[in-house]
């Protein structure tokens, strides 16, 4: 160890574990280093804990089940009423018009109240697993999984619009600025990875269409946020050394600059050139571990071939779910997704546009489902065999559902999908924390209002971070004068979802 | 309330036991006293209570006038600032740093006036101006420079919440956006009295329309400044309920006149009373109210130019409290007014706000806050200034002055400042002029052991700040000491080249991103345009202002994807690249010259001798492994130092 980091972990731990505005500025980096010894001593005092502050902050909690996450985010609105949460008299009364006490109050983007009718789902539902869930028959690969499952069949949203509604189900307020759940978490826990950031977002389908705001950090330090890798060749821009410049060249350049910067140190006296020098050799590391990370030709064939990151969409076409190349890339996000995991990534996100169908539900729908459902449940099985799932949260999520009514929005000749449905919707979770096997909550027999136990996208959140031991009434942070949570102002853990 | 917040210790940090010490002192135990008991009981105050507490808090009282206090070691002191600084080292036996060397002392000036190092030629002028008055003609060149209003702008922008598009899905682009961008940069440029920057802000259009003699230029100029409420959101999304996106306009509207001006969360009584402030909801849709009048309208203003502006509805529609925040709960019927809290800050003789039946508007709103709560403003306005140039706010919670926020560590410092900002006419330029002139300013910013432990954050200031470079400095000063920049002031927004990967991120069919080419790309970063849903990369990665809500102060991270972006971003090694160019690696004498020249263009000094000889075995070792590239190796490593990164 240089002289450097003695002084540096000598005088500044508090510093650094601080999220101030100076500092390396948050938790992660502070973990990375120690990770790495370069922050001495004191060592903190379980090996969990990624600090002093962290520590003291988990203190105040409980136990964690869950390590990491992987967030499965299906962009758009996916139709429970076909995939999740079978409504056998939706499709006896498809056609007729709904009664007066349902559409009174509700307000939707495109449809027209006076004469929209109901829409039946014609699409068969099987039962799977030991518990028998109901789930669509274009399913059969996460069906399979449906022991390890908890749906959710009562989830509510303020949102009806997708970007707010993205924002709410990803950072707990449908206003921009405030950080996503990632970044909460990896604030509360820091990264167990030491050469890649605790946050990955992978991207399949068409583009997001909040860009990068759901995976912001907001307040929180900008290290938090979520880090976009592609999916094949050099996974972080800027990772790989410019054309022409030799690998040796390179490295004899940051010797100089350590040696340099620490010239300076000795000068000035500034411990944060210490953390700037600690970047620098996290950067150089992660030159070394990103490229291996996303060379799935490691993988032995019959797990690229059960994830089916070679598949091709036979034939399918469909601009909503991404065209064909789709297949490819939701295969291979989930396979990168295990593979991030292992390497100690807190959490995960793979988010898939679009399920945005407001027509051509059919088609389009069964196009997505033949993009995911393979690699999603290849994924829960994978990380099941290989003693991962327990510690690893996996979620479905969408911003909302679909309407039991058919979209006769102006200037659709027919009626071919659903619109947007915020007051009941399907997701699912499985693996670190929770009971699997089983289905919570239902709606009326129209698949309209929330029938019983219904759970809002704060109660979900507050569910997520105590899976991760995190109180989401205590995991706060104080921006422009106020106490801000993942969960804002409401929401409470759902107990019977828990293992 | 969190009974921490109010612990005495932190409430009586930083004031000095002198005069206007003790009456703050004083305040704060009536403070106490009032919210003790409630604090005790672990309850949240009640309006009531939190109305008389506010009653005594320093931010919501008159301005005192401080008396400058007496120092022994009186030679040090150039600026009154020194005083108040100097006051209270003696009092705790601390001595100040010596000066800056003269190198990093117009580094640093000239970061933080024009954001952009000095030209070799600058710096030559200045170490060889050995003439009284050398100092002050520096920073009267920097401030008269067009430069410096990219630079301070720029400060504006971030509380202005400053885009070129929309936001939200569709993210549309807002094509004029930069006419007002360049408003701001002018209206600094020539110094325009911060209150009547705030009237033209708050209700440029509405003071055109009443003036019937303004000249036109003038009233093109006010239409164009009221676009800062056309910086808001709205959500372009097909099947959006545009009632739902107006009642949020209108809340940001009143949140971030609130925090801009008045450095107050006023957004927190959104929903309900505010919880740590005496401000009800009812107060804040009173705020709300004002903008209820105000309709969106583009006006084209001069050659071919539009300007995103309003105009005054004849007859403005009723506004409703919003139950819970909740506009389809609408409430109590409310009209504009002002907030009771601030209602004793300026003697009753000298506010200018009429009451009576006439309905109060935007005007009037502008007024209440150069007058009325006057105090208050300059208290936020020097703040801002304090922390641009410190890197950390007399106040150190620039979104909070209200009973949460921290107090101020110079408390009768602020006072000074506010009083005298008010008393001269409002001028930034004169404000910031009190401040650098400063022997505080000018000291070395090295850390003294000595004072680690006792002041770790350097809240005293015994020694100036290291800061790193903002977003933009670090891109503009990388592209200038290669002589890539484009000097040129204003006009429309460049798109930077963006990875292909970021562009298809944020393209969900409803915008396209196309790459500009040629010079335009080496324009400065504020003239980067800003596409809200996709910020920058580059820029975001060191932490550029998010452009979604007013941003009072940003993070100063430091983390491994700038490592990364620093070492292999194109735009960083064709600067490397370039600079490398110039480096003679073959014969020693001529290298020894180069790395002295190289190392003196960025950095502002010369290399020590251990530097020198560092970065010549460097170039000779690159040239072993790879021929012809030891001068771009140089290049790049001294554009990655942590001393080109900060400003000392």
């Amino acid at each position: 160890m240089t002289p450097d980091f003695q002084s540096l972990a000598q005088r500044t731990r508090r510093d650094f574990l601080v999220s101030g505005s100076r500092g390396i500025g948050g938790l992660a980096l502070a973990a990375l280093l120690d990770r790495d010894h370069l922050l001495a001593s004191p060592k903190p005092a379980s090996p969990h804990a990624v600090g002093a502050a962290a520590a003291e902050r988990l203190r105040a909690h409980f136990a964690p089940k869950a390590k990491n996450c992987i967030f499965l985010y299906m962009e758009g609105g996916v139709s429970q009423l076909d995939l999740f949460d079978p409504k056998p008299r939706l499709m006896q009364l498809s056609g007729q018009k709904p009664p007066d006490s349902f559409t009174q109050k509700a307000r939707f983007p495109f449809i027209q109240k006076e004469s929209a009718v109901l829409f039946g789902s014609p699409h068969p539902f099987r039962r799977y697993g030991r518990c028998g869930m109901e789930l669509s028959q274009w399913l059969p690969s996460i069906g399979a999984c449906a022991d390890d499952i908890a749906l959710v069949r009562s989830m509510h949203t303020e949102a009806f619009n997708h970007h707010p509604g993205e924002l709410l189900m990803y950072c707990g307020s449908m206003m921009l600025g405030r950080p996503s759940v990632g970044s909460w978490i990896n604030y509360a826990l820091g990264s167990e990875s030491q050469n890649l950031p605790g946050y990955v977002v992978l991207t399949a389908g068409r583009a997001a269409s909040g860009g990068t705001t759901m995976f912001s950090s907001g307040f929180l330090p900008s290290n938090l946020a979520g880090v976009v890798f592609r999916d094949r060749g050099e996974p972080v821009r800027d990772l790989a050394n410019p054309p022409g410049w030799s690998a040796e060249a390179r490295h004899l350049g940051l010797d100089a600059l350590r040696d340099l910067n620490g010239m300076h140190r000795r000068a000035v006296g500034d411990p944060e050139i210490s953390a700037r020098i600690a970047s620098y050799e996290l950067a150089a590391r992660m030159q070394l571990a990103a490229p291996e990370l996303t060379d799935l030709d490691r993988e032995p064939a019959d797990v690229r071939a059960a994830y089916g990151v070679d598949r091709n969409a036979g034939g399918l076409t469909t601009y909503r779910g991404g065209g064909p190349d789709a297949f490819k890339s939701f295969g291979r996000n989930c396979l990168m997704a295990r593979r991030l995991v292992e390497r100690g990534v807190r959490f995960v996100a793979i988010h898939h546009a679009s399920w945005d169908h407001h027509n051509d539900l059919n088609s389009d729908l069964e196009f997505n489902c033949r993009v995911v459902d393979q690699p999603v449940g290849a994924l829960l099985r994978d990380l099941k065999q290989r003693g991962l799932l327990d510690e690893t949260l996996v979620v479905w999520a969408s911003e909302f559902g679909r309407t039991p009514l058919g979209e006769n929005r102006p200037g659709f000749a027919k009626v071919t999908g659903r619109d947007h449905h915020p007051f009941a919707f399907s997701m699912w979770m499985a693996g670190g924390g929770i009971r699997g096997g089983q289905v919570y909550g239902a709606t009326d027999e129209l698949g309209w209002n929330i029938e019983r136990d219904a759970v809002h996208v704060n109660d979900f959140h507050a569910t997520l971070l105590h899976c991760f031991g995190l109180d989401h009434e205590r995991l706060t942070y104080r921006y422009q004068g106020r106490d801000f949570r993942l969960t804002d102002v409401a929401g409470s853990v759902v107990r019977p979802l828990l293992a | 309330m969190h009974p921490d917040s109010l612990q005495t210790s932190r409430v009586f940090a930083g004031i000095p036991a002198t005069g206007a010490g003790w009456r703050r002192i004083l305040a704060t135990l009536a403070f106490l006293s009032l919210l003790g008991p409630v604090l005790a009981a672990g309850r949240t105050p009640s309006q009531a209570e939190l109305a008389a507490a506010g009653g005594t808090h320093w931010a919501f009282a008159p301005l005192t006038a401080p008396i400058l206090p007496r120092v022994r070691q009186d030679e040090w002191v150039r600026t009154p600032v020194d005083r108040f600084i100097l006051a209270r080292l003696e009092q705790d036996r601390i001595r100040p740093s010596a000066p800056a060397s003269r190198e990093v002392a117009l580094r640093r000036l000239s970061l933080d006036l024009i954001g952009l190092p000095p030209s070799h030629a600058e710096m030559e002028c200045w170490l060889n101006d050995r003439a009284p008055g050398a100092w002050e003609r520096q920073v009267d060149r920097l401030l008269a420079s067009p430069h410096f209003g990219e630079r301070w702008g720029r400060h504006w922008l971030d509380l202005a919440r400053y885009a070129d598009t929309s936001g939200y899905q569709v993210d549309r682009e807002r094509p004029w956006a930069w006419v007002y961008r360049d408003w701001v940069i002018g209206a600094v440029n020539e110094d325009v009295p911060f209150d009547e920057f705030t009237r033209l802000q708050i209700a440029g259009d509405l003071l055109a329309q009443r003036s019937p003699g303004m000249a036109p230029e003038k009233i093109r100029a006010a239409q164009v400044a009221a676009g800062f409420h056309r910086m808001t959101l709205k959500n372009h999304e097909d099947g959006a309920d545009p009632l739902e996106d107006a009642a949020r306009i209108g809340v940001d509207r009143a949140a971030s006149t609130g925090l801009a001006w008045l450095g107050l969360t006023v957004g927190c009584a959104q929903c309900h009373d505010h919880k740590y402030d005496p401000l009800t909801q009812r107060e804040f849709f009173q705020l709300y109210a004002f903008f209820d009048a105000a309709e969106e309208q583009d006006v084209e203003v001069g050659s071919g130019t539009t300007a995103y502006t309003f105009s005054q509805r004849t007859s403005p529609p009723v506004t409703r409290i919003h139950t819970r925040g909740d506009f389809r709960r609408p409430g109590d019927v409310v009209a504009p007014a002002f907030p009771a809290v601030f209602q004793r800050m300026v003697p009753r003789d000298r506010t200018v706000v009429a009451g009576g039946s006439r309905r109060l508007d935007r005007a009037d709103l502008a007024d209440w806050l150069v007058t009325n709560v006057a105090p208050l403003t300059a208290r936020v306005a020097v703040n801002q200034v304090w922390l641009h140039l410190f890197g950390r706010g007399l106040v150190a919670t620039t979104e909070d002055f209200g009973l949460r926020g921290e107090a101020p560590s110079h408390p009768e410092l602020l006072e000074w400042l506010a009083s005298e900002f008010i008393r001269t006419g409002w001028h930034r330029k004169e404000l910031i002029r009190w401040i650098v002139c400063s022997a505080t300013y000018r000291q070395a910013s090295v850390e003294r052991p000595e004072l680690v432990a006792a002041d770790p954050a350097n809240r005293r200031l015994a020694r100036q700040n290291r800061l790193r470079l903002d977003a933009e400095v670090l891109r503009d000063s990388t592209l200038e000491v290669a002589g890539l920049l484009q000097h040129d002031v204003g006009g429309k927004s460049f798109r930077p080249v963006m990875p292909e990967d970021v562009k298809f991120l944020g393209t969900a069919g409803a915008w396209t991103w196309v790459d500009d080419a040629g010079p335009v790309l080496f324009r400065r970063s504020l003239y980067s345009f800003a596409q809200r849903t996709v910020p920058h990369p580059l820029l975001a990665t060191f932490d550029q202002a998010g452009t979604s809500e007013v941003c009072t102060r940003r993070e100063r991270s430091n983390t491994p994807l700038q490592s990364l972006t620093l070492l292999n971003h194109p735009l960083f090694v064709e600067a490397a690249e370039t600079l490398g160019k110039s480096v003679r690696t073959g014969e020693a004498g001529r290298l020894a010259e180069d790395v002295d020249r190289l190392f003196c263009r960025l950095l502002g000094r010369g290399p020590t001798a251990a530097e020198r000889t560092r970065l010549m075995r460097l170039v000779r070792e690159v040239e072993r492994v790879q021929p012809g590239a030891g001068g771009r190796v140089l290049a790049q490593t001294l554009l990655n130092l942590d001393e080109f990164l900060n400003r000392e």
